[in-house]
């Protein structure tokens, strides 16, 4: 019986991860992370898990450590935020290369300089290309349902690919929520015991995993990763079903809310989409045909997918908590590639909440409004624009 | 573990091709002659040598030949030339001495 708990987004993580009990948990603290390796050694002290808790020297480390384990066949998991993240950058390729399935949480942050701690997602945008799966959660039920899903996800033999769970930090991190949460005897039945086909504590087999790859062969690995990629489209949906009926709760890759008839819609990941759903709902009220999608996977992109839920709106803004100077947003990149096709439909990006900036109902207002006038005129003055950013200073002046 | 069903070699497609590089067969470095990158080789003059074993101990690529207990000689399609087995060989000794090749 499932049954109902208050938790932060950190705890929710920490609880699911104590609830999937991992053989190997090697991490390191980092802001808003932190939380997650804090409670979950608790865990361990405790005696309440049988996971072995790696305390390691920096990121790069937890992740090779993860890497280690993870090879060797153990069942293995890791939480981590922004610098963190980007410590970890050549070995998130290498665990995603040697086709591992870890599950780590990711508590997006801003990436430094200038130095800042607060929300957003440049961490994971970063990562995009890695080759890790990217499930992308509103709030910290869904970053619960997630982990425990993507345990399965990364675990398929059809995927065998490591899974980035992120959740907002702070917002979702750091904040309470009620959430429900399964019985431990229905998380153990739903994940299943961990029997890898290959790992190297395999003594009637011994490998050899990660070999040097050149010229040669390393092409053909390559493809083998997209493959994987394009199978997990598939694996996401099945085990989203089955958790569907463990728990009730539906997932996909992408959330629709009020979006079928939609004239006008934004696209935007993580907890925002929350703040959005309260736009959309007041606009509705005024009789104005607003939508939102809300994608929670990122990486494989539902292309196909994401083109049918978008057809027949008129104008879509693409809200992205990440930049790339000199470029568009990754999120609008993604979704006006999906809808090159559709040459019907006008798409806009809205760069918004660097670092933690505020974004509220007034904010997602103005892209509705802004949306608006483009179906109006049938004309798109900015494709890009910054939402929340100071455009206009104030009456003082310093002198230097 | 399920039997697996893959090939190796330069005309397998991706499809065919174990996952992620994995070498399912245990040894097969030795089909690997690292011996062409040699620019010094290692020259052994058994008459010298007081069979302490050192350079079979050193040796990176497990190039020092030893049969029943004592070095015979040196194996060519392996030995990378790194000179290792030469420095580590007692002064006293000095059975092995790089020469060019
Ligand atoms: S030169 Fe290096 S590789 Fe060759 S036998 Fe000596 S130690 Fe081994
Ligand atoms: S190190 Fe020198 S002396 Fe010792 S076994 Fe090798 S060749 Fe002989």
């Amino acid at each position: 019986m499932a049954k109902r708990v208050s938790l932060s987004g950190n705890e929710a993580a920490a609880f699911a991860m104590k609830q999937i009990d991992p053989d190997v948990v090697a991490a390191y603290p980092i802001t808003p992370s932190t939380e997650i390796p804090q409670y979950f050694s608790q865990f361990v002290a405790n005696g309440e898990v049988n996971s072995e808790f790696v305390a390691v020297e920096s990121e790069h480390s937890a992740m090779s450590a993860c890497i280690g384990a993870s090879a060797a066949g153990a069942r293995t998991m890791t939480a981590t935020s922004s610098q963190g993240l980007a410590l970890m950058w050549e070995m998130l390729y290498i665990a995603a290369s040697m086709r591992l399935p870890i599950v780590m949480t990711v508590a997006n942050r801003a990436l430094s300089g200038p130095i800042n701690i607060h929300n957003d997602h440049s961490d994971s945008m970063g990562a995009r290309d890695s080759g890790w799966i990217q499930l992308y959660s509103e709030s910290a039920q869904e970053a619960y349902d997630n982990i425990i899903q993507a345990i399965r996800i990364a675990e398929d033999p059809r995927v065998s690919l490591p899974v980035m769970v992120c959740m907002d930090g702070f917002i979702t991190s750091h904040a309470l929520e009620t959430l429900e949460v399964l019985e431990d005897e229905e998380v153990k039945k739903f994940i299943g015991e961990y029997n890898p086909d290959d790992f190297l504590l395999n003594a009637d087999h011994p490998i050899a995993m990660g070999p040097l790859d050149l010229q040669s062969y390393y092409f053909e690995h390559k493809r083998q990763e997209q493959d994987a990629m394009d199978n997990a489209k598939q694996v996401i949906l099945e085990i989203a079903e089955e958790y569907e009926k463990l728990t009730g709760r539906k997932y996909s890759h992408f959330e629709k809310y009020a979006l079928d008839d939609a004239d006008i819609a934004v696209v935007v990941l993580n907890s925002t989409a929350g703040t959005a759903k309260v736009v959309v709902d007041d606009l509705r009220s005024q009789g104005i045909k607003a939508g939102l999608l809300k994608p929670r996977t990122f990486r494989p992109i539902p292309g196909k997918e994401i083109f049918d839920a978008l057809k027949n709106v008129k104008a879509v803004a693409v809200m992205d908590k990440a930049d790339s100077f000199g470029a568009y947003g990754p999120l609008f990149t993604d979704i006006r590639n999906i809808m090159f096709d559709n040459k019907d439909i006008k798409i806009v990006n809205y760069i918004y909440g660097l670092g933690g900036r505020d974004v509220g109902t007034k904010d997602i207002e103005m892209v509705y409004n802004d949306l608006m006038d483009i179906v109006k005129t049938g004309k798109v003055y900015e494709v890009k624009k910054y939402l929340g950013v100071r455009e206009k200073g104030g009456e003082e002046v310093w002198q230097l | 573990m399920s039997e697996k069903v893959y090939k190796t070699g330069q005309d397998a497609s991706w499809k065919e091709l174990p996952k992620a590089g994995i070498i399912y067969e245990a040894g097969n470095a030795r089909e690997f002659k690292t011996g062409d990158w040699r620019v010094k080789k290692p020259e052994y003059y058994a008459d010298k040598c007081i069979q302490c074993l050192f350079c079979w101990a050193y040796c990176p690529e497990s190039a020092i030949i030893v049969e029943d207990g004592k070095v015979v000689g040196i194996d060519y399609d392996h030995c990378k030339g790194c000179g290792i087995c030469a420095v580590e060989c007692p002064d006293r000794a000095s059975a092995i001495q790089m020469v060019i090749e």
